[in-house]
């Protein structure tokens, strides 16, 4: 499904960011293919505002269309020690 | 070899020490910057753009400011001059959001990749305490590899702890992936920040630098981004606080039940106090009591004491349009109040956060006309003035954009000045023809956008934008930055205005004036059914848009011809100065086509709705 397709209050996994620019300023956002969202408003035929953590994100609806999601139920784990252990970051 | 020298575009002495600041936009670098560098401050045109830089010397130091950037590459103008300077920083003080640290850690890893010294200042931390947010600086310190001083800038906490670390600035602690990428671009550059840039793809750096861009910025991209993920989940906790009313009026003004009202609502108190309180009672005030109730009177006595008031000099400095009499009038008198009016306002407003959310709102019915929800900011500011609106189109993402903004601005949408005339005369008609006027107006807008929009190769970008917390807007920061604006839209505007009066005066001395009258009158009294005076109008619109509305208000009209006169004088070529910001702004070549093109718009409509009503 697409990211236009979504509801309110639903959490989704990225799953494809359309275009190499598109994608880059997503990341810098925070928001990154494998990354998970939360849509918490839709504005009637506009925008998309997805939030994750206290970062809001407004997509245009065009754009809503050609992002991939999947919706997850349950948020899912903390990021995985190995990765913190490859950062030099201390283990939670 | 040198793939590029900032120091002799921006006139810096070899030897002198470059510190740049840099962030993501809204994040307090101004008023840094001011606090670095006190009063004495050059702005200047970064060169081949249109965009200024701040740059001022302290002791043997230059401090640098920089557009708002979200992260250093080329996806706009911004970005390629916020490159350019952090590239050639020897220290860069990175101010962060303390409570968008996700967002702005993004930048500051760049940095750090790119291997400059950085100063880091965890700015807003007083916000962050507010909202439950803890963040653990020595971690922070240590996991970024540079000095993290918190700070409250607008409230001058930390800013002298900031100066001193400048001296411990560090490299930091770059991506590990980055370890076996670098060293083979690294061999044939000059710097590792070059090196770094050529991986992410950076076309312009790789033409700098006689390469070919590589395809690695994804990768890299992802690594930063899961980097400062795990740093911020390393340094901060946070106590979750419910949803506020913030969160809840941030919501009614996003969407289209509730944020319209509220829109108009808030454009209805802007204009009550720049269009009506600003343009009628201040202006008033500073132009008809103050400037030409004493001002004018003196300076003509005084003047025409050495030269004749009837000569031709005399008419350039001290006649009807006047260098010393209509251009100082003019400037200080009726500008200077709108200008400082429509700033207070609009600084007010940005610092809110209200902005990001009017372009939400508005993105479907903007798509329609070719501009994303982000085109709605120059339109609203093109009320207060054109010419300053013109400028704020660079913050639109493509040419194809900021072509669509300014068209419309330039055509549509009256200014502050010219509303208060207009406003006047349509009140004298009722509320029908006012009806009417607006109408027609709207009809224009929306026709002209939609034509533009179906024309021009290419389509509406998409929007995507970084929704800023709603904040109550802080009164000293509000008028900091309505000073710096209104001080560099005054110079800025003083020579044009100037231009634009010598220019008129000499039509006027040399007869040229009204032949170009004469020249106009069967256009208006056969096509536009008006009468024979109303060129005048046209032709002082030419110099201050009001004017030409000012001039249609001594003339004896019906109403029909009253809608038809404002209608026109409405779409009409804005203002000299408008005209020569839009040169300016989208070059000789397209000015060259929006400006006539937009006058004889102005005749063919107003004459159609002539033929219509009359």
């Amino acid at each position: 499904m697409t990211l236009a397709e979504a509801r309110e209050g639903q959490r989704f996994r990225i799953l494809l960011l359309p275009n190499r620019d598109i994608r880059a300023q997503a990341i810098r956002f925070g928001i990154s293919e494998g990354e998970q969202v939360t849509c918490t408003a839709i504005i009637p035929g506009g925008p998309i505002i997805v939030t994750k953590n206290r970062q809001e994100i407004a997509i245009g609806r065009g754009l809503a269309r050609k992002i991939a999601v999947e919706p997850i139920a349950s948020p899912s784990s903390l990021k995985s020690p190995v990765r913190r252990h490859f950062y030099g970051l201390p283990r939670p | 070899m040198a793939c590029h020298d900032l120091n002799q575009q921006l006139n810096i002495p070899p030897g002198v020490r470059k510190i740049v600041l840099a962030g993501n936009p809204n994040v307090g670098k101004s008023v840094f910057f001011n606090a670095f560098t006190g009063l004495y401050v050059d702005v200047s045109n970064f060169p081949g753009t249109t965009l200024e830089i701040s740059h001022a010397r302290v002791g043997n130091d230059v401090v640098l400011d920089t557009p708002g950037v979200y992260g250093v590459s080329s996806f706009n103008e911004e970005e390629k001059v916020a490159r350019d300077v952090i590239m050639e920083a020897d220290v860069v003080i990175n101010v962060v959001d303390a409570v968008h640290l996700e967002r702005d850690l993004f930048l500051t890893q760049q940095i750090i990749d790119m291997g400059i010294p950085m100063v880091l200042a965890l700015n807003m931390i007083d916000e962050a305490k507010r909202q439950g947010i803890k963040i653990d600086v020595k971690k922070m310190e240590e996991l970024l590899g540079v000095p993290v001083i918190p700070t409250v800038a607008i409230k001058n906490v930390g800013l002298e702890e900031v100066k001193k670390a400048v001296a411990r600035a560090r490299i930091g602690n770059a991506l590990p992936e980055l370890q076996e990428m670098l060293p083979l671009v690294e061999k044939k550059t000059r710097t590792r920040a070059e090196a770094l840039l050529i991986l992410e793809g950076d076309p312009f750096i790789a033409a700098r630098c006689r390469m070919k861009p590589l395809d690695r910025q994804e990768e890299i991209y992802l690594a930063r981004r899961r980097r400062v993920d795990a740093i911020v989940a390393a340094v901060v906790q946070e106590n979750p606080s419910g949803a506020s009313w913030k969160t809840s009026l941030s919501r009614w003004m996003m969407h289209p039940l509730t944020g319209i009202p509220l829109l108009i609502l808030t454009l209805g108190i802007l204009y009550e106090f720049i269009g009506v309180f600003v343009a009628q009672t201040v202006v008033s005030i500073t132009e008809e009591g103050i400037m030409q109730g004493y001002y004018e009177p003196f300076i003509r006595t005084l003047i025409g004491s050495i030269i004749p008031a009837s000569s031709i000099p005399g008419t350039l400095l001290i006649g009807e349009f006047g260098l010393l009499t209509m251009t100082v009038t003019y400037i200080l008198g009726l500008l200077l109040p709108l200008v400082l009016g429509f700033y207070l306002s609009l600084s007010a407003l940005e610092d809110s956060g209200y902005l990001p959310r009017i372009a939400v709102l508005v993105d479907r019915m903007l798509m329609r006309l070719g501009l994303n929800g982000r085109g709605i900011i120059p339109i609203i500011l093109g009320f207060g003035c054109v010419t300053a609106a013109t400028i704020t189109t660079r913050l639109l993402g493509t040419p194809r954009e900021r072509r669509i903004a300014t068209f419309l601005l330039a055509m549509t949408i009256p200014c502050s000045a010219q509303l208060a005339v207009i406003t006047s005369m349509l009140s004298r008609l009722g509320p029908g023809y006012t009806f009417l006027y607006v109408f027609l107006i709207a009809v224009i807008f929306v026709l002209t956008g939609t034509i533009l929009n179906w024309i021009l190769p290419g389509k509406p970008s998409d929007l995507l934008i970084d929704i800023p917390p709603l904040r109550f807007p802080r009164p000293i920061n509000v008028l900091k930055k309505t000073a710096t604006r209104t001080k560099n839209f005054i110079q800025e505007a003083t020579p044009l205005f100037a231009v634009g009066a010598l220019l008129i005066g000499t039509l006027q001395v040399t007869g040229l004036l009204e032949t170009l009258q004469n020249w106009l009158s069967p256009v208006t009294v056969n096509w536009l059914q008006l009468p024979k005076e109303t060129a005048t109008a046209f032709i002082m619109g030419f110099v201050r848009r009001d004017f030409g509305a000012a001039g249609l208000y001594s003339l004896a009209l019906t109403p029909a011809q009253s809608v038809v006169a404002l209608v026109t004088i409405t779409i009409f070529v804005p203002c000299i100065a408008s005209a020569l910001m839009i040169f300016k702004e989208r070059g000789w070549r397209e000015g060259i086509i929006i400006w006539p093109t937009i006058l004889i718009l102005a005749f063919l409509i107003g004459g159609l709705i002539s033929q219509l009503l009359i």
